[in-house]
C-alpha cells in the first residue's frame, strides 16, 4: 500500500507530546495568573464599602479603615512623580540630545539598567540609612519618596528616551533651521511630541509605586493616621505613614486575611486601571513603552 | 534706550547663550544623577555591610550555621540563609522558567492571533500585580494545604518541627508563579524578533511546526530568552514580601518541608527590631543579597550585548 506517499502524514509521537506540553503550560500559567485576579475579587470585594475607604483605622475605637493609607499613599505618589519626573525626562533629553554616543553614555545607560534589576529591599536599606539616618528624615513621607525615586527613575528616562527616538529628526533639522535654539527646540518641538511615551512613563511609575512594599517598609513606616488639615498637611511630610500595600502587609501578618482581602482589591483595582490608561495612551498615540 | 537693545539680535545673543549653557548643565546633571545613585548605594551597602564582617569574622558569618541573633552569646552564621536563597531561587526558576517559556510559545507560535491578543496583555498585566498580594494568597490558600501535606508526610516522625505548612516548598512555588510574567514576556518579544524567513524556509525543508518551534526558533531566539530566565531569576532571588510571611520564621538547612528564611525575608523580618550588632549583620546579609544582584546584572549586560553582536 501507500506506505511511502506524501499523503501520508508521520504522526511524530515526540511532536505531539511537546505540543501537549505547550499546552499543558499555557493552560497553568494564564490559568493560575487569572486564577489570582478572580480569587482576590472573589474573596475581597465582598467586605469592601464606601466606609472602609473613608474611614480612619482607630485601634483604640476598633474601627477599621484606609482613608489614612490612601491618603498616604496618594502623598507617595506625588512626591516622588514630583521628584522623579525632571530628572528622569531631564536624564534622558541629555542621553538623546546632548551627549555624544561614546563611553559616557554607555556608562550612564549600564547605571540605569542597574537600577532597573536592584531589587527594592535593596534600596529599602539604602534609604533608611541615606535619606533616614544620615540626611536625618526619619521615618518619613519624604525618606519613602525619595527612595522610591531612585527605584522609578529608570522606568521614566527608558519610556522617555524610548519616546524622544521617534520623533523624526526632520523636526529637529526643521527647527533648528529656521533659527530656532537648541533648548527652545526642545522645549516646544520635542517634548510636545514626546509626551505621549512621556506619560506613559508617568503612568508605569505610579504602577510601580502603588505596588511598592519592601522599599516603604524602612523608610516612610507604617502611620495610619489621616494628616490634620492645614499645616498638618506639611507637617506629614516628615511623619510615618504606610501605602495601601504595607498596611495590607501588616494585616496579613496579624492574620486579619478578610482586610487584607479587601485592600488587596483595592490595590488590584488601581493596578488594572492604571493599565487600561497605558493601553489606551498607547492605542492612541501608538507608543512604545519600555517596562 | 535699553528697551531697543533688548529686542536686537545681538543684545539678546548673550542671554540666550546663558539660557542654552544652563539648561545642557541642567541635562546633564540629571542624567548623572542614575550614576551617582548607583555609586552611593554600592557604597552605602559595602560601608554598612562589612563591619560586621570583621567584627564576628569573615568566616564565622559567612559558614557558621548557627543563627541566633537575640542570645546572651549570639551567634551569626549566615550560611543556611545563602544556601535558602540559592536553593529557593534555583528551584523557583527550574519550576517557573520551562512553563514561562513553553507559554511564551503558545503564545507566539500556537495560539490563534486572537487568542493571543487577549493572553498576551493579561500576562503582561500580571507583572504589575503587588507581590503582597502572591504572600497573601500564599499564605492564605498554600499554606494549609501544604500544612495537610506535611501532616500525612510526617505524621509518625518525633523530630521533624511542624510549620503549619510555612517551608520552603511554599515559598519555591510563590517565587515560580511570580517569575512567569517576566520571564513570558521577555521570551515573547525575543520569539517575536526571529526573522519570518528563518521559520518559513524551515517549513519549507519539511520540518513540522513543533520541529520548526524548537530546532530554529527557541535556538535563534536564545540570547533573548536566556535574559528572560536571568530577569526572572533576579526577580526571584530579590523578592522579599511575598515570601516573608510564607517561608516560615526560622533559620534553617534548606530542605523541603523546613521552615527556613531567605535573604531578603531574614531582613524584612528582623530589621523592625534588630540593634547594634544583630543589624549590622542583617546589613551584611544585604549586601550578600546586594553581591548576587551585581553578579546577575553584569550577567545579563554581557548577554544582551553578546546578542547585539550576532
Amino acid at each position: 500500500m501507500a506506505v511511502n506517499s506524501v499523503m501520508n502524514k508521520k504522526v511524530r509521537v515526540s511532536d505531539n507530546i511537546l505540543l501537549c506540553l505547550i499546552y499543558l503550560s499555557a493552560i497553568v500559567a494564564v490559568g493560575l495568573l487569572v486564577g489570582i485576579i478572580c480569587y482576590v475579587f472573589y474573596r475581597g470585594i465582598g467586605n469592601l464599602s464606601l466606609s472602609f475607604l473613608v474611614t480612619e483605622q482607630s485601634p483604640t475605637k476598633g474601627v477599621m479603615g484606609i482613608a489614612g493609607n490612601i491618603v498616604n499613599t496618594l502623598y507617595i505618589v506625588i512626591l516622588t512623580l514630583i521628584v522623579v519626573t525632571p530628572i528622569g525626562v531631564g536624564g534622558a533629553i541629555y542621553l538623546n540630545e546632548y551627549a555624544k554616543p561614546g563611553r559616557l553614555v554607555s556608562i550612564i545607560e549600564f547605571t540605569i539598567e542597574v537600577l532597573t534589576g536592584i531589587p527594592s529591599i535593596i534600596f529599602g536599606l539604602f534609604g533608611s540609612v541615606f535619606f533616614g539616618q544620615t540626611l536625618g528624615l526619619g521615618y518619613s513621607m519624604l525618606t519613602g519618596s525619595f527612595t522610591l525615586t531612585i527605584m522609578v527613575l529608570p522606568l521614566i528616562a527608558k519610556n522617555t528616551q524610548e519616546a524622544l527616538r521617534t520623533v523624526p529628526q526632520s523636526y529637529r533639522s526643521g527647527a533648528l533651521g529656521i533659527g530656532a535654539t537648541k533648548w527652545y527646540m526642545i522645549r516646544t518641538i520635542l517634548l510636545p511630541s514626546a509626551m505621549p511615551g512621556i506619560l506613559t512613563g508617568i503612568i508605569l511609575a505610579i504602577g510601580r509605586i502603588v505596588g511598592e512594599s519592601a522599599a516603604l517598609l524602612f523608610t516612610s513606616g507604617s502611620g495610619f493616621y489621616l494628616p490634620t488639615p492645614g499645616f498638618g498637611l506639611v507637617r506629614k511630610l516628615f511623619e510615618s505613614g504606610g501605602t495601601l500595600t504595607i498596611e495590607m502587609y501588616l494585616q496579613m501578618s496579624k492574620g486579619e486575611y478578610d482586610v487584607a482581602f479587601s485592600i488587596a482589591c483595592v490595590l488590584l483595582i488601581l493596578v488594572l486601571g492604571l493599565n487600561f490608561l497605558t493601553k489606551v495612551i498607547a492605542n492612541k498615540f501608538n507608543v512604545e513603552k519600555t517596562k | 534706550m535699553t528697551e531697543k537693545k533688548m529686542f536686537s539680535i545681538k543684545g539678546s545673543r548673550k542671554e540666550k547663550a546663558l539660557v542654552e549653557h544652563v539648561a545642557e548643565v541642567i541635562f546633564t546633571v540629571c542624567a548623572f544623577f542614575a550614576v551617582l545613585a548607583v555609586i552611593s548605594i554600592t557604597a552605602y551597602m559595602f560601608i554598612n555591610g562589612t563591619p560586621a564582617l570583621f567584627q564576628v569574622g569573615i568566616t564565622d558569618i559567612l559558614f557558621g550555621t548557627v543563627w541566633k541573633p537575640a542570645a546572651a552569646e549570639p551567634s551569626f552564621g549566615i550560611l543556611y540563609i545563602i544556601l535558602t536563597s540559592i536553593v529557593g531561587t534555583a528551584a523557583a526558576v527550574v519550576i517557573g522558567a520551562p512553563i514561562g517559556i513553553l507559554t511564551a510559545v503558545f503564545i507566539e507560535e500556537i495560539a490563534s492571533p486572537r487568542l493571543a491578543a487577549i493572553v498576551k496583555p493579561a500576562v503582561e498585566l500580571l507583572a504589575g500585580i503587588p507581590s503582597v498580594i502572591y504572600g497573601l494568597l500564599g499564605i492564605y490558600l498554600l499554606n494549609p494545604l501544604m500544612y495537610k501535606v506535611e501532616l500525612a508526610i510526617f505524621r509518625d516522625s518525633t523530630t521533624h518541627r511542624f510549620t503549619g505548612g510555612a517551608n520552603l516548598i511554599s515559598a519555591i512555588i510563590v517565587l515560580a508563579i511570580m517569575i512567569l510574567p517576566t520571564v513570558i514576556n521577555v521570551s515573547v518579544s525575543a520569539l517575536h524578533a526571529v526573522p519570518r524567513n528563518q521559520k518559513m524556509a524551515s517549513l519549507a525543508m519539511g520540518a513540522s511546526p513543533i520541529q520548526t518551534i524548537f530546532k530554529v526558533l527557541i535556538p535563534h531566539a536564545k540570547s533573548g530568552i536566556i535574559s528572560a530566565v536571568v530577569l526572572g531569576t533576579g526577580r526571584a532571588i530579590g523578592e522579599a514580601m511575598a515570601i516573608t510571611l510564607v517561608s516560615g520564621s526560622s533559620v534553617n538547612f534548606p530542605l523541603p518541608f523546613n521552615a527556613v528564611r531567605f535573604l531578603t525575608t531574614a531582613i524584612v523580618a528582623e530589621m523592625g527590631y534588630a540593634s547594634g550588632l544583630h543589624r549590622q549583620v542583617l546589613f551584611t546579609i544585604g549586601l550578600v543579597l546586594f553581591v548576587f544582584i551585581m553578579c546577575i546584572n553584569i550577567t545579563l549586560t554581557r548577554i544582551l550585548k553578546g546578542g547585539e553582536e550576532n
